[in-house]
């Protein structure tokens, strides 16, 4: 600093203009510039407002109340530059590109959903951003890992999902606990379409047998119908690969037309905290996609901090795994120093994590130690499966009735 | 047998729903001529007004109609009077008006979106009243369904009567058949359609408080009632109030058997090949009279 | 438009096809965008102008040309993709036509917007039920400068071809259905042929449009290829701008994606609010779109 100062002196202020963003980028820069854009309006805003912006705050929030990223010697506290992609891939791209060229941010955060994730996925790869797709379920996610090395994802497979719903039932039925018969619907879209493909094979080769086997378009309004023909079988399993307001919807049906397999799975929104609060103690016992190790310090801590900063619990899937990637991301960065996206993403791919949801390594850019299943025991959604995880529930088996409303 | 018996008494009830958010449409385009495009912002809305009623003041939706329902009539008649007046008053034809309207309440969806947003975010909603089990020729139906569809049933019925037996009625129909000619009988065009219009948000309101006791809703799914209202109104017959109902049964027993009987995954589809089709056929919809 | 005015128009956009060179970051993204919509509109307006029919059928030639490329953009060279794009679109648009003659008014908006969602539902139904797959992935070797010079490429051809329809039989014969469609028959124009060439024509552009913007986003399903914010925004744009004339359009989409650029960036908590009130005011301020407006002010000048 002090031989700059004397080489003002002697240049005089012109140089002096010159040299100043000099010391600047030897030093630590005075903010930390995320940006990301997010579905504010439009049909992803439902999914967005549960699972992404309240953990996007948060961090923020608390990293910069901490003083900021620590960068070498010094924190330096983030700035945040967020649009709206209107849940529309166009304009995703558009918010995309101008983070990355017009407001040179220094990361950028991945916007909610599998087709948003993939449409920056190629601008992101490009400018050579790390790109931590923590809502994004894609059977193609390995290749994808490959194919964009800055690219991490976060949520596991489909038909990982799906394959892991029937992990839980197969010794299950070997005990004699349930029988062979399954009922499946499922929604007419990208994750709906991978986790019933998932199950399909999975069920044949543990000898289970559908009785049922339907799809329904995004936007039922109206699920008696299939729920009607799903049950008249009498399956002792029944599976939605279903998605939020049909997963209520559905939930909401079985219960009132009493219909109550051994075992009930429904896709996402199972996990979300308005479905506890929709339908309380008749959640008991209740299967979905997703999970947490609900006797982790970790995680009771987190949940605690998400009350307080969004005044709402966090969903129970991609929540926490959403949170644990910006803890990665943070964490990258520390011990890179300095902003080097190039070191960050080396980082990300080579490195232990210590994040809410556990220790974190990825493998091969995906992040696979993750909740395929989880159940509402007693008012908190525990993980099943993977049966060896840290904190693994064995599942509740049948069901129990569902309570009068 | 008994299993078709509860499929179509279950497809009764959803055509219900379908006729019961499209009444207040039916009205507001076939009467004052407005393509409402911020239609479905306005179910939402009443549907948030009935939440907010029952989570947080513990008042329930039945006795929330008696409360939305007025406040949605003078919140049209007022978006009427000071918002569409202008665009009717400067409109040289129906086709310049009808261009002007999808303008403006473009514009208006938008508004009312970023409001519902601003006030309670963009997160799925939902909430329990009525669901119980009641058992109607072997189907199971949730009470809150039935409710619906007797509201459906009572506003139709009360709209009928009053378009059939009331001087104001008669008028209202008068502007709906021949706008040109109702001035000449000394029909005051601008309060008739301002009443439609204000009616017919007093309907829609009810619709929306009436759904959100049994779908689950967020403020950016206007779209979906808009367009589903649209598709039963032009169905039936812009300006047919019977139209609309029986347009509604229909894609509502449609939708049900394809799901019980075809395939669930056609359900859409055959609502809407229905629709189609109907249209191919009978080019002014099921009741309309061919114009021109 | 005159021949020395459409020679403007293609040399403004021959130089800006140069803009790849300049920028390949966020400035191009913003051009492939207007560039979208200035194609999408003028499209819709030459049929939906001189007819007044209302078309929000849009969104469905847009995604099936996009679908078109999902299915066969790695099968198959890039100009046939595009050419089985076009004809799959003009099929289309001709059984479409020809089933809508008799609809008029709303009629023909709402069946239009049906229309998207059937193809969309019997998409959706064909890949879940007989691919056994949603969502594909768009791998196609093309850059977004290529993008760019191809929605300027068929800009430019769309101009071309409305200048020389403008002048044609067939466009007289449109004005006139346009101003009285009885009149029309009357004086022996065959009314249904020519509403149905205009339709093809103006489809063709739209799916190419979708085949040229699929490997855009890596990942396509119904939704996104079929999303009726493409035909409500296009139906706005066109409306808003005037369909009077061939360039009219554009006055429209140019002001409101730029608008919506903004807003986005500057307001992303308040965008819906915002949008809704400049709209508002425009609808108010501007009744007969810009193009009127800009008629308003130059007949001042005159006078």
């Amino acid at each position: 600093m002090n031989s700059t100062i004397t080489r003002r002196g002697a240049l005089g202020a012109a140089a002096a203009a010159l040299a100043a963003p000099a010391v600047r980028a030897q030093g630590a820069p005075s903010a930390v510039r995320i940006g990301y854009a997010i579905s504010k309006t439009g049909p992803n805003a439902g999914g967005a407002a549960i699972t992404t912006i309240p953990n996007y705050e948060m961090w923020v929030k608390e990293v910069n109340a901490a003083g900021g990223l620590r960068l070498g010697q010094a924190r330096v506290p983030i700035q945040v530059t967020e649009y709206d992609d209107r849940s529309v891939s166009e304009d995703t791209v558009r918010a995309a590109e101008r983070l990355v060229n017009q407001d040179r941010v220094d990361f950028v955060l991945p916007p909610w959903g599998t087709a948003l994730n993939l449409a920056v996925a190629p601008i992101l790869n490009r400018a050579g951003y790390p790109h931590l797709a923590s809502t994004a379920v894609t059977d193609r996610a390995p290749e994808l890992g490959r194919r964009w090395t800055n690219s991490f994802w976060m949520l596991g497979t489909g038909s990982g999902a799906g394959a892991g719903l029937v992990e839980v039932l197969a010794p299950l039925k070997q005990q004699g606990r349930i029988g062979d018969t399954v009922a499946l619907v499922s929604v007419a879209d990208g994750f709906g379409i991978e986790l019933a493909n998932g199950m399909r094979p999975a069920f044949q080769r543990a000898g289970f047998r559908l009785t049922y086997d339907r799809s329904y378009p995004v936007g039922t309004q109206d699920m008696a119908p299939i729920l009607a023909e799903a049950a008249r079988g009498n399956p002792e399993v029944f599976v939605a690969c279903s998605y939020p307001p049909d997963t209520l919807a559905i939930t909401e049906q079985a219960r009132v037309s009493g219909f109550n397999p051994k075992v009930f799975y429904t896709g996402v929104g199972t996990a979300f905290p308005l479905y506890k609060q929709r339908f309380g103690a008749a959640t008991e016992g209740v299967m979905g996609v997703g999970g947490v190790d609900a006797s982790s310090q970790r995680f009771q801590d987190y949940l605690r901090r998400h009350v307080a900063s969004a005044g709402r619990e966090p969903d129970r899937w991609a929540s926490a795994i959403t949170f644990a990637s910006l803890e990665m991301l943070q964490q990258a960065i520390e011990r890179v120093g300095r902003i080097d996206r190039a070191a960050v993403i080396r980082e990300l791919q080579t490195g232990s994590f210590d994040t809410v949801i556990g220790p974190v390594k990825l493998q091969n850019n995906l992040l696979t130690d993750l909740w395929q299943v989880g159940q509402w025991q007693g008012g908190e959604f525990y993980g099943l499966m993977p049966l060896n995880k840290q904190g693994a529930k064995p599942a509740i088996l049948p069901k129990p009735a569902w309570p009068a409303a | 047998m008994e299993a078709a018996a509860a499929t179509i008494v279950t497809g009764f009830v959803l055509g219900g729903m379908y006729a019961l958010v499209a009444i207040g449409l039916t009205l507001q385009y076939g009467v004052a001529r407005i393509m409402n495009l911020a239609y479905g912002e306005f179910v939402v809305a009443a549907a948030f007004a009935a939440l907010w009623l029952f989570t947080s003041l513990g008042v329930s939706p039945l006795l929330g109609l008696v409360l939305v329902m007025p406040l949605a009539f003078l919140a049209n008649w007022a978006l009427y009077r000071v918002f569409l007046t202008p665009l009717v008053r400067r409109a040289p034809d129906a086709g310049a008006l009808e261009t002007d309207s999808i303008l403006a309440t473009f514009g208006l969806l938008f508004v009312v979106q970023g409001v519902m947003l601003a006030i309670f975010g963009g997160a799925y909603q939902s909430y329990s009243y009525l669901s119980v089990p009641v058992q109607v020729l072997g189907a199971t139906i949730t009470a809150n369904r039935l409710v619906a569809l007797a509201f459906a049933a009572v506003i139709g019925g009360g709209l009928w009567f009053l378009l059939a037996h009331t001087r104001m009625g008669t008028a209202v129909r008068a502007v709906a058949v021949n706008p040109a000619a109702a001035p000449l009988v000394g029909i005051d065009m601008a309060r008739t359609a301002a009443l439609a219009f204000a009616v017919g948000g007093a309907v829609v309101a009810a619709g929306g408080v009436l759904v959100s006791t049994f779908l689950t809703f967020n403020a950016a799914m206007g779209m979906v009632f808009t367009m589903k209202a649209l598709v039963v109104v032009i169905m039936g017959g812009v300006g047919n109030l019977m139209g609309c109902l029986v347009a509604g049964l229909l894609l509502g027993l449609t939708e049900t058997l394809v799901a019980s009987f075809v395939d669930p995954g056609l359900t859409l589809a055959a609502t809407y090949g229905l629709f189609l089709l109907v249209l191919i056929l009978r080019p002014a919809g099921l009741f309309g009279v061919a114009a021109r | 438009m005159s021949n020395a005015a459409l020679g403007l128009s293609l040399l403004a956009l021959a130089a800006l096809a140069a803009l790849p060179f300049l920028d390949t970051g966020f400035w191009l993204a913003l051009a492939i965008n207007v560039a979208q919509y200035a194609v999408l509109a003028t499209a819709w307006a030459m049929f939906s102008g001189p007819t007044r029919y209302v078309s929000l059928a849009t969104a469905a030639f847009f995604g099936i040309g996009a679908y078109t490329v999902a299915v066969l953009g790695e099968a198959l060279p890039w100009p046939l993709v595009l050419l089985v794009a076009g004809v799959i679109g003009a099929v289309m648009s001709l059984l479409v036509g020809f089933a809508t003659l008799r609809l008029s008014g709303v009629y023909f908006v709402v069946f239009t917007f049906g229309l998207a969602e059937l193809v969309r539902q019997l998409v959706t139904w064909f890949e879940v039920n007989v691919t056994r797959s949603m969502g594909r992935y768009v791998f196609v070797e093309i850059s977004q400068a290529q993008i760019l010079w191809q929605l300027l490429a068929l800009f430019g051809a769309l101009l071309a071809l409305g200048t020389w329809l403008a002048r044609s039989r067939l466009g007289f014969a449109l004005r006139v259905i346009g101003e009285d469609e009885t009149v029309a028959r009357h004086v022996g124009i065959d009314t249904a042929r020519a509403k149905v060439a205009l339709f093809a024509l103006s489809s063709v552009f739209m799916a190419l449009v979708g085949a040229v913007m699929a490997p855009r986003w890596t990942y396509l399903d119904p939704a996104i290829a079929f999303n009726p914010s493409i035909s409500f925004t296009v139906l706005i744009m066109a409306l808003l701008g005037g369909t009077r004339s061939l360039l009219g359009p554009l006055l429209g989409v140019v002001p409101l994606a730029m608008l919506f650029e903004v807003l986005t960036a500057r307001f992303p908590n308040h965008f819906s609010i915002l949008v809704g009130v400049v709209f508002l005011l425009v609808v108010y301020a501007l009744p007969q779109g810009v193009s009127g407006l800009l008629a308003r002010l130059r007949r001042g000048a005159v006078a």
